[in-house]
């Protein structure tokens, strides 16, 4: 499917100054124009968490381009690798049980590659039972522009293919490494059986895409209160995180209140959050959130599934 | 010409030296002590922008998701939940808007249209910058930004913020002469200033604050929430002061998909129920602003400077 979106030939050519947006992927739509949802039990606040199990090689191609977070410095470079192993080692254990202490419902996003290398992380999680969403082969595969489509293709379909190996579950979400897209990721996961991708940080409740295979779903995720934005992008203190969450939080449940169905999207990252240090303020996102009254805890298939019947059809 | 570094020049001549303690009096109607006015930016980017020689629209290539997609995030649910605050506290906003906004959003102006707020010209697209336009070119693109904004409104804009602070040499001068009365894009004072525009003609500059435009304490000071709240109040406070001796201008500028995310609309509500619950507040629009002082204290402002700089000359000799 294309974008339909073409090049000017000049400064002063506007070929996409036409209604709606600039491209056909999706339709424009006012959130305030669509008709309110509700979530099951009549709960206002869904609470949406993803947390990422990530795989950084040490030797990193960085092919079209490296995304946050991989190595830095000359090879081997053990401090990057070292530390985000972490999160997996030590970081995730400790986010699980401060979930668990909440009755907060992860949503995994997975590099293939992690469970492949570690088949011990694999088995504890999957045993858990929460949905299991896919995030490429590695940290670096990275789709974006620049990245051949037949090799796209094959990346997209070794990741969801393998996983759904691994994992024995249906891996219906998807998450690029890095929240970016080649032209062609939303055909290529739409054809190998992705539902829902939260790559688009343009909306706050599901919305349709068009692609070449039929509809995929778009599910909100916010970057702007994740733990990487706000902790390492923008250096805000730990406190200040909670803080952006709570208010988040606090702001989205009146709103439902009044207008129906919201959704609070976190990431929560074990190499990161999960160190000793931010935990105590974790654990009071996670108090203050549940504690709102009408919240509802659910994986992104679980609130794509509540939200779809209740989405008119184009 | 288009603003090639040979034909640079070493300082701006848009206005002259004019200490803050020696101008003539400001006086606001209803005697206010300061004019408050909140700007929000209502901008549309492109996803696939024509290439600049000066400047790269986005860091990713084609398609830039997530500069784009925020940006969408703005039209799509920031707008309306900035507007139901500014509702809340009794303000019109004065609107920078990206004109093409008007055929991809038409619903987003008939809702600020309703509520009587100004339009003013922030250019076509925030991803069409002036760097590289030769003179006709834009003149093009200001008078297709004023036509647009005519034909949606029934009214021409009189401001002029340069699509994404992308400026010439003679942005100014266009502005002005395509009918504009004031400029944005001058950061140098707390009060309107004349501005002298090759025309002539009666121009002013009306405070603009970039230190408290949104986007530059969240993307580029990377200012946490509560903090930019607090920036907002505390500014206040110290120009409310001022005021009482002449008049101040305080701005807010804003953009739909910063200011109206969850996690910062609290700090941006309570600095408005702040501000507007002083007395002496005249909640206003850039354009009303400059209409008052064109009218009242243009010509003021105009001899002092003359005074103080020609004092200033005949000493120096």
């Amino acid at each position: 499917m294309a974008w339909t979106t073409p090049a000017a030939t000049g400064p002063l050519d506007y070929p996409n100054r036409r209604y709606g947006h600039d491209h056909d992927r999706y339709a424009w739509s006012m959130l305030t124009d669509r008709p309110p949802l509700s979530w099951p039990q009549g709960r206002g606040l869904a609470l949406f968490v993803v947390v990422p199990l990530q795989f950084f090689p040490l030797n990193p191609q960085g092919k079209p381009l490296k995304v946050p977070g991989n190595m830095v410095m000359p090879y081997p470079d053990l401090r990057h690798y070292t530390l985000r192993d972490y999160g997996n080692r030590v970081g995730i254990h400790r986010l699980l049980k401060a979930l668990d202490a909440a009755s907060v419902v992860p949503t995994f996003a997975v590099n293939t590659r992690l469970f492949e290398r570690e088949p011990l992380l694999c088995e504890q999680i999957v045993g858990r039972g929460n949905e299991i969403m896919a995030h490429s082969w590695s940290m670096d595969t990275v789709h974006a522009g620049g990245l051949d489509e037949a090799a796209e293709r094959e990346l997209v379909q070794r990741s969801v293919g393998r996983l759904r190996e691994l994992t024995g579950q249906p891996v219906r979400g998807w998450l690029s490494p890095g929240k970016l897209n080649s032209p062609n990721t939303p055909d290529l996961i739409a054809a190998a059986g992705i539902d829902y991708f939260c790559d688009w940080v343009n909306d706050e409740l599901p919305y349709r895409w068009n692609t070449a295979s039929g509809a995929l779903w778009s599910m909100p995720l916010s970057t702007e209160i994740s733990d990487t934005f706000v902790l390492v992008d923008n250096l805000h203190s730990e406190e200040s995180w909670a803080d952006q969450v709570c208010d988040a939080a606090d702001l989205l449940h009146a709103e439902a209140a009044e207008q129906g169905g919201r959704i609070l999207t976190l990431t929560l990252t074990p190499w990161l959050l999960g160190q000793p240090h931010r935990m105590k303020h974790l654990e009071r996102v996670l108090s203050h959130v549940t504690g709102l009254g009408g919240v509802w805890s659910a994986s992104g298939a679980q609130i794509l599934d509540a939200a779809k019947p209740q989405i008119p059809a184009p | 010409m288009s603003n090639t570094v040979s034909a640079s020049k070493e300082a701006l001549d848009y206005y002259r030296p004019w200490p803050w303690d020696r101008r003539p009096k400001i006086t606001w109607p209803n005697n206010a002590r300061i004019a408050f006015w909140v700007a929000p930016n209502i901008e549309v980017y492109e996803l696939n922008p024509p290439a600049n020689a000066f400047r790269t629209p986005w860091p990713y290539p084609f398609p830039a998701v997530p500069g784009y997609s925020i940006r969408d995030y703005g039209n799509r649910v920031g707008h309306m939940r900035q507007m139901r605050v500014l509702d809340k506290y009794g303000v019109r906003g004065s609107i920078s808007l990206s004109s093409a906004l008007i055929d991809h959003h038409p619903e987003i102006i008939e809702l600020c249209r309703e509520r009587n707020w100004e339009f003013f010209s922030h250019g076509i697209y925030n991803t069409r910058y002036t760097y590289g336009l030769s003179e006709a070119q834009e003149k093009a693109l200001i008078q297709d930004s004023i036509d647009s904004i005519r034909k949606a409104t029934g009214e021409a804009p009189v401001g002029y913020l340069a699509p994404a602070l992308s400026h010439s040499e003679l942005t100014v001068d266009l502005w002005a002469e395509a009918g504009g009365t004031y400029t944005c894009d001058l950061f140098h004072d707390d009060q309107p200033t004349p501005v002298k525009v090759r025309s002539g003609k009666p121009f002013v500059s009306i405070p603009y604050s970039l230190e408290l435009n949104d986007t530059i304490a969240y993307v580029v000071n990377k200012i946490e929430p509560r903090r930019y709240g607090q920036m907002i109040k505390d500014a206040f406070d110290r120009l409310y002061a001022e005021g009482a001796e002449s008049g101040t201008v305080m701005c807010i500028p804003t953009h739909n998909y910063q200011v109206s995310t969850p996690h910062r609309l609290k700090a941006f509500e309570e600095a408005l129920e702040y501000i507007t619950g002083h007395p002496d507040v005249w909640v206003t629009t850039g354009r009303e602003i400059a209409d008052h002082y064109l009218k009242h204290h243009y010509a003021a402002a105009q001899a002092s400077i003359e005074t103080l700089n020609n004092a200033t000359h005949r000493s120096a000799r």
